[in-house]
């Protein structure tokens, strides 16, 4: 309860400290904060564009959270997702004949495999060579990046247009829109059973209580005979593999073909949502509500002020992230007073 | 001839990887793990610009380069050092504040959010050899901090051991916080160079990963000043190497397999010598550890 209360005075300030910024830009607050809320709760079709945007949000920040019970810190959701979008796509290229549900149940399976062994790699440089996960996740979005830019750009380039994307797959691979007019797709469903899923494994399995343990005190974990590399491997295989289904999302759900750089940093900002959520599945969930109406409401800023655009969304994430990791000296503070 | 242009275009590339590298290593040294390169380029590299653009005056825009830099170092030191938040996390943070809020400056002052006016060729920093000659500056003063002054110890103990500076009555604190500080002043030339010395203005992204190559050469510089302005040299060499490839069209390399290859080296290094880890022992703790 606590926790949520001062999760929400994070994002609380995070908003206001912002509507400063908007003030001494010389533009109205109250006006940014009403385009804001109507361009992401006004209206089926502004509410369907902005849980399409806290779908994949949902699949990172469970990532983060899977990776962080283990006692880690996966950044690498960007690199992951990207390898997941290119396996499935890969595959979805390869076979066009396939039809739903099969089509969609193996493109599923080759996004997660994609992602989670990216991850995996990851994992197994720190199990087995103590390599800090860190900065061999940010090396690996890098090499990431390389490998599916060269690949869209050549192998797989589309050959009808000149756009940075790949062909578009066969239809049998398509989601189901709820509408015709927005993006938003049973992709949803999909995140919501993940974060469901990914809950019951942590805690209600023999492993996630493994792997929480590894988590939390690897001398413990040690002295109960946990297999330590084992366990770090597999969680960072999982993260990875939620990463990767954002593919699932964007591919099946929207675009229909791996256009280079899509994700704008959902990967990065499914450790807001992680932290905002304290790694709660359930939390994530709603954090990732929050952010997913916080981009689509910050996409309308654009074209309703003068001055501010939606890049201010990240700048809001931003800040909500430094509010989270710096409660300890709020609670110090208060505790002096 | 060929070889002296190709290292003179080698070494141009390295600069801002330099300063950023330069910067991490005092950060990095002293127990914070420094993630946040990136967006120290990318606002300083904005102000530089940003000043120029509306004033004309190059001394002003340089200051604002690196003021800007120190200011993101300021936040940075309080979060980590003050707060004791978590430094990779905080790292984060103000990669993302920094793409999330240029843009909008950008655009309040100067009604697009991609990037600034261009700046004529008169009123640019032009010259490389200002900035390689800063850069020569910065190189000798960090080896002489590290193996003459005690400040350059005190860094190293807050890096390796930080109780041992509390029992000599030192503050761990303070020589953190003027550790980022002073390697945010550096990274901020980095800056400077990207968008009023070899540009014309700001663009959206500019630093473009530079603050990530400098980490990895960082990492493969075992955090020593020698190696790691060598792996500078290095990666911009590699670089150059490549756009040479590029024009003449000798061979067809993928242009992203050379970009890629500072993070795979970085990789491999990491793979095969993590077990004799080199960095600073109490990097990514808390002043309390």
């Amino acid at each position: 309860m606590r926790k949520l209360i001062e999760s929400l005075i994070a994002i609380t300030v995070a908003i206001a400290l912002s509507l400063v910024v908007v003030v001494l830009l010389g533009e109205n607050p109250w006006n940014v904060l009403k385009v804001l809320a109507t361009s992401a709760f006004g209206g089926s079709e502004n509410i369907s564009y902005s849980l399409f945007y806290a779908t994949p949000l949902i699949f990172t920040g469970l990532s983060v959270a899977v990776a962080f019970y283990a006692g880690l810190f996966n950044i690498g959701g960007e690199g992951q997702l990207y390898m997941g979008s290119l396996f499935l796509t890969l595959f979805a290229l390869k076979f066009p004949g396939l039809s739903f549900p099969l089509s969609v149940s193996l493109a599923l399976l080759a996004s997660f495999l994609g992602g989670g062994l990216w991850g995996a790699l990851a994992g197994f440089l720190k199990a087995k060579r103590g390599s800090h996960e860190v900065i061999v996740t940010i090396m690996l979005n890098f090499i990431s990046y390389a490998i599916c830019g060269y690949m869209i750009l050549g192998p797989l380039k589309s050959t009808t247009n000149q756009n940075p994307e790949t062909a578009e797959i066969a239809s049998g691979y398509f989601l189901h829109n709820f509408s015709a007019n927005t993006p938003l797709n049973t992709a949803l469903f999909l995140a919501l059973t993940a974060a469901a899923l990914v809950w019951f494994l942590l805690f209600k399995t023999h492993w996630g209580f493994e792997v929480r343990m590894v988590g939390s005190s690897q001398e413990t974990a040690r002295r109960s005979g946990i297999n330590i590399s084992r366990r770090i491997i597999q969680a960072m295989f999982l993260s990875g593999g939620l990463a990767g289904l954002v593919a699932v999302n964007e591919i099946l759900g929207n675009s229909h073909k791996f256009k280079d750089q899509y994700s704008s940093g959902v990967g990065f900002v499914g450790i807001a949502v992680a932290l905002l959520a304290r790694n709660l599945p359930l939390g994530i969930i709603f954090s990732a509500l929050l952010f997913g109406a916080l981009s689509k409401g910050a996409l309308d800023l654009e074209l309703d002020t003068e001055k501010i655009t939606r890049d201010m969304a990240l700048m809001i994430q931003g800040i909500i992230i430094l509010m989270v990791a710096s409660q300890e000296l709020w609670r110090k503070l208060r505790r002096a007073r | 001839m060929l070889v002296e242009q190709w290292f003179y275009s080698g070494v141009r590339i390295a600069l801002p990887l330099f300063f950023a590298a330069f910067g991490g290593l005092l950060s990095e040294r002293a127990g914070v793990a420094n993630i946040a390169l990136e967006s120290f380029l990318l606002f300083s590299s904005f102000a530089a610009a940003a000043t120029m653009t509306l004033t004309q005056n190059m001394p002003l825009s340089i200051a604002a380069g690196i003021g800007a830099s120190v200011a993101v170092g300021i936040i940075f030191a309080f979060f980590t050092v003050k707060a004791r938040a978590d430094q990779i996390i905080v790292g984060m943070a103000l990669n993302i504040l920094a793409t999330g809020s240029i843009p909008v400056f950008c655009k309040a002052f100067f009604g697009v959010s991609g990037q600034t006016p261009s700046i004529e060729m008169a009123q640019r920093l032009n010259s490389p050899w200002i900035f390689i000659f800063v850069a020569l500056i910065i190189f000798a003063a960090v080896i002489f901090m590290f193996k003459k002054s005690v400040f350059g110890l005190h860094v190293t103990v807050a890096g390796d051991h930080p109780p041992a500076l509390k029992t000599q009555g030192v503050s761990v604190e303070k020589v953190r916080w003027l550790a980022i500080l002073l390697g945010a002043a550096i990274v901020g030339m980095g800056g400077i160079y990207l968008s009023i010395g070899a540009g014309s203005g700001y663009t959206r992204n500019m630093s473009a990963g530079r603050g990530f190559i400098a980490l990895a050469a960082l990492i493969f510089g075992r955090w020593k000043p020698i190696p790691t302005l060598l792996t500078c040299l290095f990666f911009g060499l590699l670089d150059a190497l490549q756009i040479f490839m590029q024009n003449s069209n000798a061979f067809e390399i993928p242009t992203q397999l050379t970009q890629a290859l500072p993070y795979i080296i970085t990789l491999i290094v990491l793979a095969v010598f993590a077990g004799k880890n080199a960095a600073p022992k109490a990097i990514n703790k808390s002043v309390d550890a």
